[in-house]
């Protein structure tokens, strides 16, 4: 039994975020992390690794900087890293990456008894579209948003979350789960593992790794395999100073109201 | 002489900086008001690999380098000194000394528990008689066929009252001075041992210091470390080695109370201004920035030496700690300046981080043990 | 995927599409307010808007989606569709897809929704866009909505495009790095178009009677098996009212000192307005060291950091101590007496005035806008 881990780098939306003079995204002034859904994931399948002593191999496609967060992961326990990356993979949409991610998972090949584990969404596309997708790729069986996971046999129990309660469905392996932060708190990387990380193995995959595979070829994969493109991006418009209302009585509260409810703040 | 972390380095300090903001800080003012024990924090330290930083995993340690572990040090101390000072003390005065001086049966019995955390460490030199001038031990360890019966007390022992095994020293033969005094393994325990009375401190109030108390203790044979009268050496080479977890600690305060001073400035207005618009907050800043780095410096450049096995591990040792504890009394008192009366208020922890400071410019070798030990060096006599 | 069934035939997709989420047999809100977008959206393309029902005897549900605007409802019904499972609603929905070829297929962005959309589209190999908070496919529509709603210079740009249609292609637009960026996605190349739309951002239309008896409920042929389902539905449980805390929460109420002249009342106050938003009540250190509020709904230097997406100050000063644990909240409102109070130099929406008349004006107002969704 292994499991395979999806994880994403991407830079960190959530803490100072700059806005160029010309409203674009300074890009730079954000620190890439990895994306918490993915720590999730890896923590999920590091305790499987506890349990059963199972192989953990995480998955990300990306550019080469992407080795960094596979070894922080290798020293949180992961075994194997497997680096997507090529030129021609860039630009791709969700479809087009979960395309390419199942065929490299495809590739390294996925057994009856094991496990697929992803995080819910990135914090940079904030789509929760790949995990889905590559589970239709690989004709796995998904259950997504798990907030609670237990495994007996081959047989995993899913306390699904929705918004309002939850499902608690059965699934058997192989099959693909998508997590969310409830389900764990992830581990930090140990002292030793840090010092073990840079000998553990890491395959790259690229274009002439992955080519002959059914699931790539020109128009599935990059801008062109695409189904969506960007037609245009901008920032909202950007906070400026504070805003005091006129009056203190009905009009007022009113005003500020509606000025919430349009932005949909309520 | 590469000035860049290497990428383990980098990785870790990451994580140190992590777990001491998510794990350590919640608790830290509160463990200095209650003059606490961060019991809590002992197992999430192990898990991590905290207690054992610096040895090999064929007994239990990491696996890693001097320099990971002051790094683990400064990052810790940035937050909580006293968290500081439990694991420098635990490391390097303790499982050191049983790792250098240890035979193999001795290593294998104690260290693993050591090194995974398990056990707590400690390390009783100091006597009410014998502070700077160590030889000066009143303690005794008398042999009786297959045991040592020891009597006298320690006083200002780190760990005292959650440390499992203790490297205590004792006069085995008066009459030999120095080479008179001997080294042993003591566990809680052993019969005759027992813990006295708590000192109320001016700073790492957390920190359990107290005396520890021999009445007919007895200690086994087998736990005598090192030979009979090499007591004083395995003492003195173990502070020696201890002296760069001091430094890390007296930098990681340092670097703590200015993080702090460049966020409060930043926001704090007086005069219709912020604070760190005027030049006398810029200036001031400045100067403890070139402090904090060269103190930093000096800390990594001893733990890379222990690494190396460089003969002048003692020499950069010393005066890291003597730049380093002075730069954090100094850094920690301004740092109060600049922030006024607030700072004054435990509402801001500053005022703690000044009170912790005070106490790297006296343990493990007083500033002027520390000159005296660099004059030597230099053979300025 | 059916053997003759093309993505990228664009001409052979015709009408808009709604997925109507059902639990239980309760149809979910996001339904309707879909089904108004659409609508404006079918007339934009001069098509018909229709609704996708699946569920086990669900007919009873369709005739209330014809009143907000629907023109039919396709509805599946089947024991096996009574719980959404991933593999079972996918087929359905594809199958039925495969046959009448929307060209443009709405969601809702529930968790249900964002399971089942990405899913679909994979299998359908067509676009998806999610979390939509915008969609135009008039292009002057959209022109005006990007006049207001961005940083962009509208008016001095193109639109024009050498790939597609500007003007007949649906235009998604949503929020991508945490919200710091708008992105408008387009799927020009393969159909249906999809999307799914968050709860609570489109406007439900007034419901018409009339439109609700002129619906068509159409049962369309499709399969399914046992067999076809790869997961089991043990249960489906509702959790009780969550227990929130201030760190994770998305709205915070806080009292300060201005409540001294009725400790009780101002948390009263604070509680309702807390209540009406789904938040919870914090508060500033003066209220908690006077013992009018336990330590833990601190918030500041000695208290909790927040990051809530609405943070409501009521009554408190805004000392540093105070600001340091909640001014990187999204959107800081605050009432006080003082107009010179420093809390008002943090926040987004200022009002000067008594927090005990205010408050409950703004309870009622608050409540008015939310109703007029």
């Amino acid at each position: 039994m292994k499991i395979i881990v999806t994880v994403k780098q991407v830079p960190d939306t959530s803490g100072k975020v700059a806005v160029n003079p010309d409203g674009t995204l300074n890009r730079a002034s954000m620190e890439t992390i990895i994306n918490p859904d993915d720590l999730n994931a890896t923590e999920a399948a590091l305790k499987l690794k506890d349990e059963y002593g199972c192989k953990v191999i995480a998955f990300t496609m990306g550019p080469p900087p992407a080795e960094g967060m596979l070894r922080e992961l290798m020293a949180m326990g992961v075994d194997e890293g497997v680096l997507i990356t090529a030129r021609e993979f860039g630009g791709s949409d969700t479809y087009a990456t979960s395309q390419i991610i199942a065929a490299a998972i495809d590739t390294y090949g996925v057994d009856e008894d094991d496990i697929v584990i992803c995080g819910r969404q990135a914090i940079d596309g904030d789509t929760a579209q790949v995990g889905p997708q590559i589970a239709e790729k690989l004709h796995l069986p998904q259950v997504s948003y798990a907030g609670e996971m237990k495994k007996e046999g081959n047989t995993l129990t899913i306390k699904r979350m929705l918004e309002d309660g939850y499902m608690t469905i059965k699934v058997n392996t192989p099959c693909l789960i998508t997590c969310i932060k409830e389900l764990n708190e992830p581990r930090y990387i140990s002292v030793s593992g840090a010092f073990e990380a840079y000998s553990k193995p890491l395959v790259i995959m690229d274009y002439a790794a992955l080519k002959d595979h059914p699931l790539i070829d020109e128009t599935t994969i990059g801008l062109k395999g695409s189904p969506t493109n960007i037609f245009k991006s901008f920032t909202p418009p950007q906070k400026g100073v504070g805003m005091m209302l006129e009056g203190a009585g009905k009009e007022t509260t009113d005003k500020l109201a509606d000025i919430l409810s349009a932005k949909h703040i309520i | 002489m590469d000035f860049k972390l290497t990428n383990e380095l980098k990785m870790l300090q990451k994580m140190y900086r992590s777990f001491a903001e998510n794990e350590v800080k919640p608790i830290a003012a509160e463990v200095d008001e209650e003059e606490r024990f961060p019991k809590e924090t002992i197992p999430k330290l192990a898990r991590y690999g905290f207690m054992g930083i610096p040895y090999p995993k064929e007994y239990g340690g990491q696996g890693g380098t001097a320099l990971a572990y002051a790094m683990a040090i400064e990052e810790i101390s940035k937050v909580c000194a006293t968290t500081g000072t439990i694991v420098a003390a635990h490391t390097s005065l303790c499982c050191n000394p049983i790792f250098d001086w240890g035979t193999e049966e001795q290593k294998r019995k104690y260290l693993p528990d050591l090194l995974s955390g398990r056990k707590l460490g400690g390390f009783g030199l100091t006597e009410p008689n014998a502070g700077s001038d160590a030889s000066r031990q009143q303690t005794t360890a008398v042999l009786e066929g297959d045991h040592y019966v020891m009597n006298g007390s320690k006083c200002f022992i780190t760990n005292a009252t959650e440390a499992d095994v203790f490297i205590v020293m004792a006069m085995t033969d008066p009459s030999k001075g120095n080479k008179g005094i001997s080294a042993f393994i003591v566990e809680r325990n052993f019969p005759g041992f027992s813990v006295g009375k708590h000192e109320k401190k001016m700073g790492i109030r957390g920190s359990a210091t107290c005396d520890l108390i021999f009445e007919d203790c007895i200690i086994p044979k087998e736990n005598l470390l090192g030979k009979e009268g090499q007591g004083f050496k395995v003492a003195m080479q173990t502070l020696d080695g201890g002296r760069v977890g001091v430094a890390a600690q007296a930098l990681g305060i340092a670097e703590g109370a200015l993080d702090e001073v460049v966020k409060y400035t930043g926001e704090r207005q007086q005069f219709g201004k912020r604070l760190a618009q005027f030049q006398n907050t810029q200036f001031q800043i400045a100067d403890m920035k070139a402090r904090c780095d060269a103190a930093q410096l000096l800390v990594y450049r001893a733990a890379a030496a222990k690494d190396d096995h460089d003969p002048n591990l003692g020499f950069y040792s010393s005066i890291a700690k003597l730049y380093a504890s002075e730069t954090a009394s100094d850094v920690t008192r301004r740092v109060v300046q600049l922030f006024g009366g607030y700072g004054y208020t435990r509402e801001y922890p500053v005022e703690r981080m000044m009170r912790d400071a005070k106490i790297t410019e006296i343990y493990e070798g007083t500033s002027e043990v520390q000159r005296m030990v660099i004059a030597a060096r230099m053979g300025v006599r | 995927m059916a053997e003759n069934y093309n993505s990228a035939d664009i001409a052979a997709f015709k009408n808009v599409w709604v997925f109507c989420e059902q639990r239980q047999g309760e149809m979910m809100p996001t339904t309707f307010e879909l089904i108004s977008e659409g609508r404006k959206l079918a007339d934009e393309l001069g098509v018909e808007l229709c609704g996708i029902l699946l569920g086990d005897d669900v007919d009873g549900l369709a005739k209330e989606v014809g009143g907000y605007g629907a023109d039919k409802v396709y509805v599946c019904n089947s024991p096996l569709l009574k719980y959404y499972t991933t593999d079972g609603y996918t087929k359905v929905i594809c199958d039925v897809i495969e046959d009448i070829k929307p060209e443009i297929m709405l969601f809702g962005a529930s968790n249900i929704g964002r399971d089942l959309a990405p899913r679909c589209a994979a299998r359908l190999h067509t676009g998806l866009c999610a979390d939509c908070t915008h969609l135009d496919v008039d292009l002057d529509g959209y022109v005006n909505f990007l006049r207001t709603g961005s940083s962009l210079d509208v008016d001095n740009m193109s639109f024009e495009s050498k790939q597609f249609d500007v003007n007949s292609n649906l235009k998604m637009t949503r929020p991508a790095f945490g919200g710091h960026l708008m992105a408008t996605i387009v799927c020009p190349r393969f159909r249906p178009a999809m999307a799914t739309v968050r709860p609570g951002v489109m406007k439900k239309r007034p419901f018409d009677e009339a439109k609700a008896e002129a619906l068509q409920i159409i049962h369309p042929e499709f399969s399914l098996t046992e067999a076809d389902i790869q997961t089991e539905v043990v249960e489906v449980v509702k959790a009780a009212a969550k227990l929130v805390d201030l760190i994770g929460a998305d709205y915070i109420v806080s009292v300060g000192r201005g409540i001294s002249k009725d400790v009780e009342g101002g948390i009263k106050l604070a509680e309702e307005l807390a209540a009406e938003l789904g938040g919870v009540v914090g508060s500033s250190r003066a209220c908690v060291d006077s013992g009018w509020i336990s330590a833990d709904h601190q918030v500041g230097q000695t208290g909790k950091t927040v990051h809530p997406k609405v943070y409501i100050a009521l009554g408190i000063s805004g000392a540093i101590q105070h600001k340091a644990g909640m001014q990187d909240s999204e959107c800081i409102i605050a009432v006080n007496k003082n107009e010179n109070a420093p809390i008002f130099e943090v926040a987004d929406y200022g009002i000067v005035g008594d927090l005990f008349k205010v408050v409950p004006l703004l309870i009622d107002s608050i409540r008015a806008a939310k109703a007029a969704k």
